[in-house]
């Protein structure tokens, strides 16, 4: 399907988990196609980078899940640090692994996780209606109880995947993109090329194929589909790109590369590249 | 060989964090605590696990040993197998570390990263930190959100927080850890040209002195050239503390 197809699967309200982390494998396409609906009051879960600060600078987030927003070579995100200072939405602020444990819990169809993470610090007063577990044995150790993170939806992005939804990742580290499948009712995934189901296992090791068909509900060929952020081995992330985007006033970054459509988008990107 | 620089004396002591620790994962964040954990690698603690600052494990030359993918360094935090040398925004006299925002976390006054993995840190495997620059804004009486988990919260939560250690700070006045009766900061070294007078000075809260308080410890020739020649040929480290007038 096409990108606008699955963004037009989406409504307003929803819960939307973004894979990849950072500054790296964001579904940036799919963020961009969300940006030009008017889905809007999302309540977005995400290892946090420009994903997020995309949707904070349009005032498209209700609630955001997070354990940090950073650009990564940046490291901190300016649409994301302006919405929060400007009190832009609603914030659960947890811990990395606390994060993870709550995503496991949802794709296992759990209602939480017992985490020793988060114990003494202020998640336990960043994270509203955070509850403790005691263990049933002898330790009778105390834990925070993280709660699932059940999504409607969620975005990927994969190197290559078939039109059936098995997805491959080639770079070095899966992030956490097949839990964000598994956690959801529907996952979306974009990748970089569409490829024959044989082809996917041709030239790369098995264990390779992250996620598998059956927790994905589209599939969308989006190359160049995490520009800005990295995509190894494609490519790796657009630090120029990524540098103008951190240092443009939001409103003339949008006019110039947000108002069109992808294919006017990656043809603006190119503009710049070669300096026209 | 020219005098040693403040900036390699706070690579000595960040280095020494990593002593004896074993076959364990260092992971330093920040210029000065990578080169500190490449000597210690190098010298006094061969057995220690790097990685590449991505997904892959690696020796000394950059051969890679192994895969620690983000989900398996989680794993490995939670194990306890690893010494992280964090930053830190603002830090308190007992140890509590903020580095998600200034001011009210409802509505802060500047957002900064997120908790990220302080508290899963804390509460799992030795955490130090590591300051560049030691100031009263950065040492302060109270932290404005809890990340790192302190002394004192710790001491709330004896079963859980079981595993909770902060062996030392380091700025780039001298080395601070929390070996007093009741876990406040404690000067511990400083580094020479450096004075108890400019460290009380920069810092917001009431520190214990001891009655002497030793220099950090020199550099040793073979530990400089390494530095200098194969691990920061480029000088980063002065980047992160330039070099001042002693005193």
């Amino acid at each position: 399907m096409s990108a606008q197809e699955a963004v037009g699967r989406l409504e307003s309200g929803m819960t939307l988990g973004i894979g990849g982390w950072g500054s790296r494998r964001k579904p940036m396409a799919l963020v961009r196609a969300l940006l030009r609906t008017r889905i809007s009051d999302l309540t977005v879960v995400s290892y946090g980078g420009p994903d997020v600060g995309l949707l904070a600078a349009v005032g498209r987030i209700r609630k955001l899940v997070t354990a940090f927003v950073t650009l990564d070579s940046i490291p901190l995100e300016p649409h994301y640090r302006a919405a929060r200072e400007r009190g832009g939405f609603e914030l659960m602020e947890v811990d990395e692994a606390m994060f993870m444990w709550g995503l496991h819990a949802a794709a296992n169809r759990l209602p939480f996780l017992p985490v020793r993470a988060g114990i003494g610090s202020d998640v336990m007063r960043a994270g509203p209606g955070l509850r403790t577990v005691t263990s049933p044995y002898e330790d009778s150790e105390t834990f925070v109880a993280m709660p699932a993170l059940r999504l409607d939806a969620a975005f990927v992005h994969m190197n290559r995947a078939d039109r059936l939804g098995n997805g491959q990742y080639l770079g070095p580290d899966p992030y956490f993109d097949d839990l964000f499948c598994e956690a959801a009712d529907t996952a979306y995934l974009s990748c970089e090329r569409i490829v024959d189901t044989a082809e996917l296992t041709k030239e790369a090791a098995p264990q390779t194929l992250l996620i598998k068909r059956h927790t994905v509900t589209g599939v969308v060929e989006a190359p160049n589909g995490a520009h800005f952020t990295s995509c190894a081995p494609d490519y790796g992330r657009d630090e120029a790109f990524q540098k103008r985007y951190a240092g443009t006033p939001w409103a003339e970054f949008s006019a110039r590369f947000l108002d069109g459509d992808e294919q006017a988008y990656q043809r603006a990107v190119r503009e710049v590249r070669e300096g026209t | 060989m020219s005098a040693v620089s403040r900036a390699e004396y706070c690579v000595i002591a960040c280095a020494e964090a990593w002593r004896d620790a074993g076959e364990i994962l260092a992971s330093p964040m920040g210029v000065i605590p990578s080169v500190g954990a490449r000597l210690a690698r190098r010298t006094f603690a061969p057995d220690l696990l790097l990685t590449d600052g991505e997904a892959l494990l690696v020796g000394p030359d950059g051969t890679v040993e192994g895969w620690l993918p983000y989900r398996q360094h989680l794993t490995l935090v939670t194990g306890g197998r690893r010494h992280v040398m964090m930053g830190a925004s603002q830090i308190d006299r007992y140890g509590n570390q903020n580095i998600s925002c200034i001011g009210d976390w409802a509505r802060p006054k500047r957002q900064l990263l997120g908790v990220r993995g302080a508290p899963v840190n804390t509460l799992n495997n030795p955490t130090s930190y590591w300051i560049p620059r030691h100031s009263r804004r950065v040492f302060v009486g109270r932290v404005d959100m809890v990340c790192g988990v302190g002394y004192d919260r710790a001491a709330e939560h004896p079963e859980t927080a079981r595993f909770h250690r902060i062996p030392r700070v380091v700025s780039d006045l001298g080395v601070f850890d929390f070996a007093t009766p009741d876990h406040s900061m404690r000067l511990a070294s400083l580094h020479p040209g450096v004075t108890v007078d400019q460290v009380r000075e920069a810092t917001g809260f009431e520190l214990t002195v001891p009655d002497e308080v030793p220099y950090t410890r020199e550099p040793t020739p073979h530990e400089l050239e390494l530095i200098r020649e194969v691990i920061d040929p480029e000088s980063a480290r002065t980047r992160e503390v330039p070099d001042r007038e002693a005193g």
